[in-house]
């Protein structure tokens, strides 16, 4: 009996036929099917399958493989990789294939060991549920069916799983696991339904949504440069690619910290493990700037660093996506950070020559286009599923580190196609320390006409001529210092270095932003427009003084280190703090003009004098 | 007897480079390691790297010269490459696959580890926040090293990173603070007469006793550069999370280790990516980078200074380009200021310690700390600017504005810099660098916050001359 059972596993098992790096080949799963999730080796490790060919099944596989050995066990689950949704998700860290973190550690120690098994979202934890929908309501995918308080300032709507429908047969308030019964449904078919406060998701399935809305609300960002240059829309996707130790990971982390965003996912994709620990043990102190409680309480972290599993790397954005749909679904506005987009290419691009497939571009498979578009696509401001009127966005920000530097490679330009912002890092910037080190020559966003109305209805009607005033500043001041490389600062006229003058205090205390500074590190829109109002308009005072007072005059006034103090000045000091220093500004030119007219006379008196006298004499 | 240390096959499929194939064998796997026995009767130990129904491929680390296919056995070992570990290793001289070649018997070992190792669970990871002095001005003030942290020497051929990396070692003290602390040296690759400078510098500081040192020569076979790293880590592992040591971790050089995978990578027959590098060689700097840190409730930390050559002082080529990309900031050397004659001749702006801010500032170093370091970066980079300008007009069309930078940054380099063998201590780095702002309005100082300027702007002569000019 005993042995005639082991026959039957044997002939619906696989078995491992060959092991190559985080790929493993396994012969006899006659039932596998594309992107199931199967179990590997005595220790049931995870792993997903990525090809079937000839009766050889290729499975990627999730956790290190050294120490499996050929003829070992090869299960299939018959189920996609799936993420668990539901409460809980908020502050937790999981790894690449939605593992958390915390538990991992408690189980195997300060080190990840391979086969350990935990659940996503803690089985045994309470959250009290209440009702939003009665007996004999009729619910389809995306109601709201009630909602769960997390420890922080989300609401977490319960919501009826997309493709599902029917009558509320009974529902129940009070303290829930997740995997208890909260209602119970009867659908068309009359077939009767239970829901839980869990629900599972394929990751590499976008979550279904109503209509999508057109990009005319900004994401913002707090960061001058971004918001007044380089907008994104709520719902877009920007690339924020640069070299190494340009500051991808601080514009990232920046980003999280003071965007305006309801939910936070992080995804730390094949990046360092000490600065996953930064955010770890900062954010929690950190405040909310939206709602005032601990950031944790609206961030999850996705966290697979460089030298954990490859496969779980190329997992990890997937999974991270999902569950930003999924906060989105609720009607929220959730931002994604994902450190780094390149990385998850070069996990793909390793599996695939694991494959041995034809390489494209630079050894990339060539499908990695698709690719990247179907994640970047993910993103949206969507209309959501369900009767009720909601709309919640994912906003995707995907920081890329081209190799050398160089911009032409295929991942950087692959994102280029399907974002709608540049920002490019550049390496000059960061090595005189001026961060974030965004290039306002190379950088761009396809979202500033569509943004526009929005910005003049809530800031003001004139900022997309201020824009372009800084815009033409800015390239102006690019062709004057062409021609300063060649003839020297001191040849060229009075009135173009006051525009440098004028140009280096934007730059300086406008493009430039302290994200360490108290005050700095983040600037309201209102902060954005009157400060800019402030540098652009001092420029064309100082620019009328060369009339009345000398260059040299004009570069000694002391208002101007007032002006390069301006961005430190609190976000309720505008637009006092500008009308100000413009008015001090004109007052000290006035003052000096006065001086020198005084000198002036004094010393055409004196002559005169000199020369009656001389006269006299 | 271990019924496993029979296991073993006889014969090859193929040789080819450093890879052998054997016939299939059951119960192999990656990893694990295996002795091949030559028909002469010499023994080489070797690695597998993958596992087939029709074949096994190994990675031999030593040259298979005189390997013949019919009378070679292959003795398969029951583990994967792992390493004997002891407190005495300290002071105690290994070769690049963890062999004593000292001359004394291996020591007593009271842990024995797997040196592919485990990623450290993130969450467990604690912050790196203690200040390293190291008494170098342009590390200490501008490109502070903490511990825990990874921070590279990005060299060039004859640029003195072993003389800046000994100077690293035989200074490096955590103010206030009298420690266990450890050194690990993993040599790949270099020549003789580099080892020996190194080891002469440890024993003349007095630190030798405290020393682990791995070598793998110029002369020693490449493969066994792939497990000297791993060796070392694996050992700083112990000492630092076991024995809660601080460790510090001096590999070089990196670039040959990165010729060692690329040489792997094409006996294999792998699509390679740039330059020849395999594709996956982000992934396995990463393995050994990674194993620098911090564990929360540990005592120990483990910090890695690793030392690679740029070929043709490219910053982008692969190897620079892809630490630089895992490590936490870097230390680049100039040929330029090499040959000025300035030692250590590091150039500040390429350089970044990413994790200064995590070991600075009020209660770890001084309030003023960033903002001097921000204003030094700003003045130098707008000098250097200059400097090139100045070589296409000519000094005559430069401002009198500009003449000051321009005097900064000859001020810094050839002062503050050059500083020499002789260490400094923080608070000296600090008083030197407010001087060079001498001359300067204390208003230009805009990336300082004004209560420091007031505090710490050198005052005495400008203020007078200022005074009778009224």
């Amino acid at each position: 009996m005993n042995s005639a059972h082991r026959g039957s596993s044997m002939d619906t098992d696989g078995r491992i036929s060959r092991i190559s790096g985080s790929t493993v080949e396994a012969v006899g799963l006659p039932g596998a099917r594309m992107y199931d999730v199967a179990r590997v080796g005595h220790i049931g490790i995870m792993g997903e399958i990525i090809r079937i060919e000839k009766g050889v099944t290729t499975v990627q596989v999730y956790e290190d493989t050294s120490g499996l050995s050929v003829g070992e066990p090869v299960l299939c689950t018959g189920q996609p990789l799936g993420v668990e949704l539901g409460p809980g998700l908020i502050g937790s860290v999981f790894d690449g294939i939605q593992r958390p973190l915390g538990a991992l550690r408690e189980l195997e120690g300060d080190f990840i060991l391979r086969g350990t098994d935990v659940c996503s979202l803690d089985r045994s934890a309470l959250w009290e549920f209440e009702p939003a929908a009665a007996e004999g309501d009729r619910v389809e995918g995306g109601d709201t069916i009630g909602i769960v308080r997390e420890g922080g300032k989300i609401l977490h709507r319960i919501m009826v799983p997309p493709g599902m429908e029917g009558l509320i047969q009974d529902i129940n308030a009070g303290s829930f696991r997740i995997e208890d019964t909260v209602a119970r449904l009867k659908d068309s078919g009359g077939k009767e339904r239970e829901l839980t406060l869990l629900q599972k998701w394929p990751v590499r399935i976008p979550r279904p949504c109503g209509r999508k809305i057109p990009p005319d609300r900004p994401f913002l960002t707090g960061q001058r440069i971004l918001d007044t240059l380089f907008p994104v829309a709520l719902g877009g996707a920007a690339i924020v690619p640069g070299g190494f130790g340009t500051g991808k990971t601080v514009v990232e982390q920046t980003l999280a910290k003071y965007a305006h965003a309801d939910v936070i996912i992080y995804i730390g994709c094949g990046e360092r493990g000490n600065e996953m620990t930064e955010v770890l043990q900062e954010f929690p102190e950190l405040e909310d700037p939206q709602t005032g409680g601990s950031l944790m309480e609206r961030t999850v972290l996705v966290v697979n660093t460089s030298n954990m599993p490859v496969a779980a790397r190329e997992a990890s954005i997937y999974t991270g996506i999902t569950i930003a749909e999924y906060f989105r679904d609720m009607g929220y506005h959730v931002a994604l950070m994902a450190d780094s987009t390149s990385r998850w290419a070069e996990a793909l691009r390793e599996i695939s020559s694991r494959l041995e497939e034809m390489p494209g571009e630079e050894g990339y498979p060539t499908y990695m286009g698709t690719r990247l578009a179907g994640f970047f696509e993910r993103a949206g401001h969507v209309q959501t599923l369900g009767k009720e009127d909601r709309k919640g966005s994912v906003t995707v920000v995907g920081a890329i580190s081209p190799p050398g530097g160089d911009f032409s490679e295929p991942v950087t330009q692959g994102s280029m196609r399907i974002s709608g912002a540049l920002w490019a890092l550049d390496t000059s910037l960061a090595h005189r320390r001026h961060f974030p080190a965004i290039s306002w020559t190379r950088s761009y966003s396809l979202y500033c006409d569509t943004l526009a109305p929005w910005f003049m209805e809530e800031v003001s009607e004139d900022w997309p001529e201020q824009r372009m005033n800084l815009n033409r500043m800015l390239e102006r001041e690019k062709e004057i210092l062409e021609m300063v490389q060649l003839v020297g600062e001191d040849a060229i006229p009075e009135s173009q270095r006051i525009l440098l003058l004028g140009a280096r205090l934007i730059r300086e205390n406008f493009l430039r932003q302290n994200a360490y500074h108290p005050v700095d590190a983040s600037c309201s829109l209102a902060k954005q427009y009157w400060l800019l109002r402030a540098f652009l308009e001092s420029y064309q005072v100082t620019l009328k003084a060369l009339e009345r007072i000398s260059l040299e005059n004009i570069m000694s006034l002391s208002t101007l280190s007032d002006l390069a103090r301006l961005n430190e000045q609190p976000d309720d000091a505008f637009p006092e703090a500008s009308r100000e220093v413009l008015a001090k500004l004109g007052g000290e030119i006035d003052e000096m003009a006065r001086q020198i007219a005084l000198q002036k006379e004094a010393l055409e008196k004196e002559t005169a004098g000199g020369e009656a006298g001389k006269k006299e004499a | 007897m271990d019924p496993l240390l029979t296991r073993r096959s006889r014969g090859l499929m193929g040789i080819s480079g450093p890879l052998v194939e054997i016939p299939p064998f059951p119960g192999t796997f990656p990893g694990q390691m295996v002795e091949l026995t030559t028909g002469e009767g010499s023994v080489r130990s070797g690695q597998i790297l993958e596992v087939a129904r029709d074949k096994t491929t190994a990675q031999l680390f030593e040259t298979t010269q005189g390997i013949d296919t019919d009378s070679s056995w292959v003795r398969y070992l029951p583990r994967t490459a792992s390493l004997r570990l002891s407190r005495e290793m300290l002071g105690r001289t290994f070769s690049g696959s963890g062999i004593p070649i000292d001359n004394m018997p291996p020591p007593i070992p009271e842990s024995e580890k797997e040196i592919l190792g485990s990623p450290i669970n993130p969450v467990a990871r604690d912050k790196p926040s203690d200040f390293i002095q190291t008494g170098i001005s342009a590390i200490d003030l501008l490109n502070t090293l903490v511990r825990g942290q990874k921070l590279p020497i990005f060299s060039g051929s004859g640029l003195p990173s072993n003389e800046l990396a000994v100077q690293i070692v035989r200074q490096a003290t955590v103010v206030g603070e009298e420690s266990d602390f450890a050194i690990i040296f993993a040599a790949m690759g270099i020549t003789h007469r580099d080892a020996s400078f190194f080891i002469e510098a440890f024993e003349s500081s007095g630190a030798l006793s405290r020393t682990v040192v791995f070598l793998n020569l110029a002369s020693d076979p490449t493969i066994e550069r792939i497990l000297t790293p791993r060796m070392a880590l694996t050992t700083a592992e112990f000492l630092a999370f076991e024995r809660g040591m601080h460790v510090l971790v001096v590999l070089t050089d990196m670039s040959n280790y990165c010729e060692a995978l690329r040489e792997i990578g094409n006996a294999r027959e792998e699509i390679p990516g740039r330059r020849g590098y395999p594709g996956y060689m982000y992934t396995d700097l990463a393995g050994n980078f990674e194993r620098a840190g911090r564990i929360r409730g540990e005592p120990g930390s483990i910090t890695q200074i690793p030392i690679l050559t740029m070929p043709d002082d490219d910053i982008t080529h692969p190897i620079a380009d892809l630490t630089g990309y895992i490590t936490e900031g870097q230390i680049v050397l100039s040929r330029e200021l090499h040959r000025k004659g300035i030692f250590p001749p590091i150039d500040v702006l390429p350089s970044l310690s990413r994790l200064m801010n995590l070991g600075i500032g009020e209660g770890k170093t001084r309030a003023d700390h960033r903002n001097l370091a921000d204003q030094i970066y700003a003045f130098y980079a707008r000098g250097r600017d200059l400097r090139r300008m100045e070589a296409v007009v000519g000094e005559d069309a430069m401002t009198s504005e500009d003449k000051k930078y321009l005097g900064f940054a000859r001020e810094f380099e050839d002062s503050y810099l050059n500083q020499g063998q002789k260490g400094r201590s923080l608070a000296q780095s600090m008083d030197l660098a407010w001087d060079l702002f001498k001359g300067f309005p204390p208003a230009a100082l805009t990336r300082i916050d004004r209560r420091w300027i007031q505090s710490y702007f050198p005052v005495e002569e400008e203020k007078e001359t200022e005074g009778s000019q009224k």
